[in-house]
């Protein structure tokens, strides 16, 4: 009955997606065409990381070396980890311009919490409520977007002055708080051993292959088409030297600081809280077409307070994270260029303002990007001003390069 | 011929405040019958298919489905009973793939609260070969690559991927070129066919013509005309939209009925 008075189309059935011919070369050629499409990837980004090594190790031949490798892992912690957070936010098109202080109210509830004395807190219960302080925050101030529909926008930007205001009440004539919890302090600054950095690098390469394998035996179980098995042997080869190459050069010096660890373990959790869970569809779907999300039923509403309370719960965790590094906290705690950083990583690393596109993992690399150069011009002695006009105009490159991407994606109808 | 309509509207009343959106609207469709709804702007076609999908809830008179009276109160009320609506300006969001966009609201997981891609891959290429949609490359692609008439084709599957009963159409042909206008009537024929009780909106009579097996024209919120497209002309349904007769002339008293 069905097709009676349908005239034969032109194109050959779907069933197959262009993926599925021509195995690996197909591969390299779809991609080849989804770069001169406007697709860049993460493309400029390595190239960025390679040329800012490159420069910055002609000029001052100690960048390049495994001592300050180290140091740039914790460096870029604070900033990949609040970046993580945003993120989210971005993705649905809003900003969170609060986490600066937010991230200083993670760090003082915590310092506070545990000084040494009559009323000291257990480790864990203090972290905990740091973190749930900024729970707390990121669901007052998602209430008013959410709930109220005030702008993200002046929400945040109320919170950037008010929860400045409380770090400096709470800290008041004290000044500064210097943290002597252990666990605390060793966060960022002390390091995996030589064994335990290996077992995790093993353990995360065998998960990334057992998920890779799983996915294709699903896939063929089904019946669709899948990657090839050369390309994910290549992916899996290539993590694995990365890590081999990290890890072994980190040892040549200190090792691995701890929060290297807590950033992969948050990579992979919110990768997967994005990309595989339901949850993580709807903040894409409210992203690119709240009104299409609201149709198919999905709760905008609750979608944006949960993220805000993400965010936030993110950036006092990586308060923690920036009090851990400097031992202590003071007036000035979560100021600063906290805020700017975080969200300049996000970007650079390649997730859009507009909302519906982006990566946890941009957090990440962005923070790379940002440290290197904080760190590079650092060792070349240049001054605070010149630091900022440098990472200003690469922020401006990033989304530049974005904008010029996503107009010749538009052009050839990838978007 | 089952006794009872599929959908069946009863004296429908809906106000926005002062306007009268609809006024004592009878309204039915059955199954493997493709209704066309036509009427001015204004006339009320939006707000009553918006009441039927549960975004507006009525003031009067009954919705019944299959001769059971129902109350839809929101889009999820609507789908329970299988009830689907394409809108005129499509729903899917652009940066979502097709897979994606199909299941968007009602993914379906496997273990640890994870979405099962791959079945939900399997399912939409099941329905597009269903409905013989062949214009969509790769079920990956994301939305905001495709063409006009592939993104409605992609919310009409998205429509029937869910067992629905009624699918509504609203002016799924409006904004599209000529070949992509054809590929979307000959699905709506094909959902017909399959057994779907179809609505669609529309301005254009010549789609309209060539895909509806009954007309309702509506006017200034009334129901002034119902049609076999069989048994009437393009001038007597135009002549209906325009001027159709009202039972009751907005802006008057009751008891200044005009026959």
């Amino acid at each position: 009955m069905s097709g009676t008075a349908v005239e034969p189309s032109p194109s050959a059935p779907s069933t197959d997606t262009p993926i599925a011919r021509g195995g690996l070369t197909g591969y390299a050629r779809q991609w080849i065409d989804n770069v001169r499409a406007g697709d860049l990837g993460i493309l400029p980004i390595l190239v960025g990381i390679i040329v800012i090594g490159i420069y910055f190790q002609a000029r001052n031949s100690n960048f390049l070396t495994a001592g300050n490798f180290v140091n740039l892992i914790a460096q870029m912690s604070p900033f990949a980890i609040i970046g993580m957070g945003m993120v989210f936010v971005l993705l649905l098109g809003e900003i969170d311009l609060s986490v600066g202080y937010v991230s200083g109210m993670g760090g003082v509830v915590a310092a506070v919490l545990l000084e040494p004395g009559k009323g000291q807190w257990p480790t864990w219960l203090a972290l905990t409520a740091a973190i749930g302080t900024g729970v707390g925050i990121g669901l007052f101030q998602g209430f008013f977007v959410s709930r109220i529909g005030v702008p993200s926008f002046v929400v945040t930007l109320a919170g950037l002055l008010a929860w400045n205001g409380v770090v400096l009440q709470v800290i008041g004539s004290k000044g500064t708080i210097v943290i002597q919890d252990k666990l605390v302090i060793g966060l960022a600054n002390d390091n995996l051993s030589h064994t335990l950095a290996w077992i995790v690098l093993i353990v995360s390469v065998a998960l990334y292959l057992g998920v890779q394998l799983a996915t294709v035996y699903r896939r063929r179980q089904a019946g669709l088409a899948n990657v090839p098995m050369a390309l994910i042997a290549i992916r899996t080869v290539l993590l694995a030297g990365i890590g081999i190459f990290v890890v072994e050069w980190a040892d040549t010096d200190r090792g691995i600081p701890y929060v290297g660890l807590l950033m992969l373990v948050l990579l992979v959790f919110w990768t997967f809280v994005a990309t595989r869970t339901r949850f993580g569809r709807h903040i894409y779907a409210v992203g690119g077409n709240a009104e299409a999300a609201r149709r198919a039923g999905i709760s905008v509403k609750n979608v944006k307070l949960v993220v805000f309370a993400i965010c936030s719960a993110m950036a006092a965790l990586g308060g923690i994270v920036l009090a851990s590094r400097l031992s202590s906290v003071d007036t000035s705690t979560g100021g600063g260029t906290v805020l700017l950083y975080s969200i300049a990583a996000c970007v650079i690393g390649g997730t859009s303002l507009f909302g519906g596109r982006g990566k946890v993992s941009s957090a990440i690399l962005g923070a790379i990007v940002i440290a290197m150069i904080d760190n590079g011009l650092g060792l070349l002695n240049v001054s605070a001003g010149t630091k900022f006009v440098i990472t200003g105009i690469v922020l401006l490159a990033a989304v530049t390069l974005d904008s010029l991407s996503r107009r010749k994606s538009v052009a050839s109808g990838r978007a | 011929m089952s006794e009872n309509h599929l959908l069946e509207l009863k004296g429908v009343d809906k106000r926005f405040g002062a306007v009268q959106a609809l006024n004592g609207v009878d309204f039915h469709t059955d199954a493997g019958q493709v209704m066309a709804l036509v009427g001015d702007n204004g006339a009320g076609k939006s707000t009553l298919i918006k009441c039927v999908a549960g975004i507006h809830p009525i003031d009067g008179g009954e919705i019944l489905w299959d001769g059971e009276h129902v109350d839809i109160h929101g889009p999820k009320d609507a789908a329970r009973l299988g009830i689907e609506v394409v809108y005129q300006d499509l729903a899917l969001a652009d940066n979502l793939d097709v897979v994606q966009n199909m299941f968007l609201g009602r993914e379906t997981r496997s273990t640890f609260r994870r979405l099962d891609e791959s079945r939900m891959e399997k399912e939409t290429l099941g329905v597009l070969k269903d409905l013989s949609v062949t214009t969509i490359q790769s079920p990956r692609q994301t939305v905001a690559g495709l063409s006009g008439g592939q993104r409605q084709s992609v919310a009409v599957a998205k429509a029937v991927l869910w067992n629905s009963k009624l699918v509504i159409l609203d002016e799924p042909t409006a904004a599209l070129g000529v070949a992509q206008t054809r590929q979307v009537l000959d699905l709506v024929k094909r959902l017909g066919e399959q057994g779907l009780a179809v609505v669609i909106v529309s301005h254009n009579m010549s789609d309209i013509f060539e895909v509806a097996d009954c007309i309702t024209v509506l006017r200034l919120g009334q129901n002034v005309a119902e049609f076999k497209r069989s048994e009437t002309t393009q001038r007597e349904v135009v002549e209906a939209i325009t001027a159709g007769t009202l039972h009751t002339v907005p802006g008057m008293q009751e008891e200044e009925v005009v026959k």
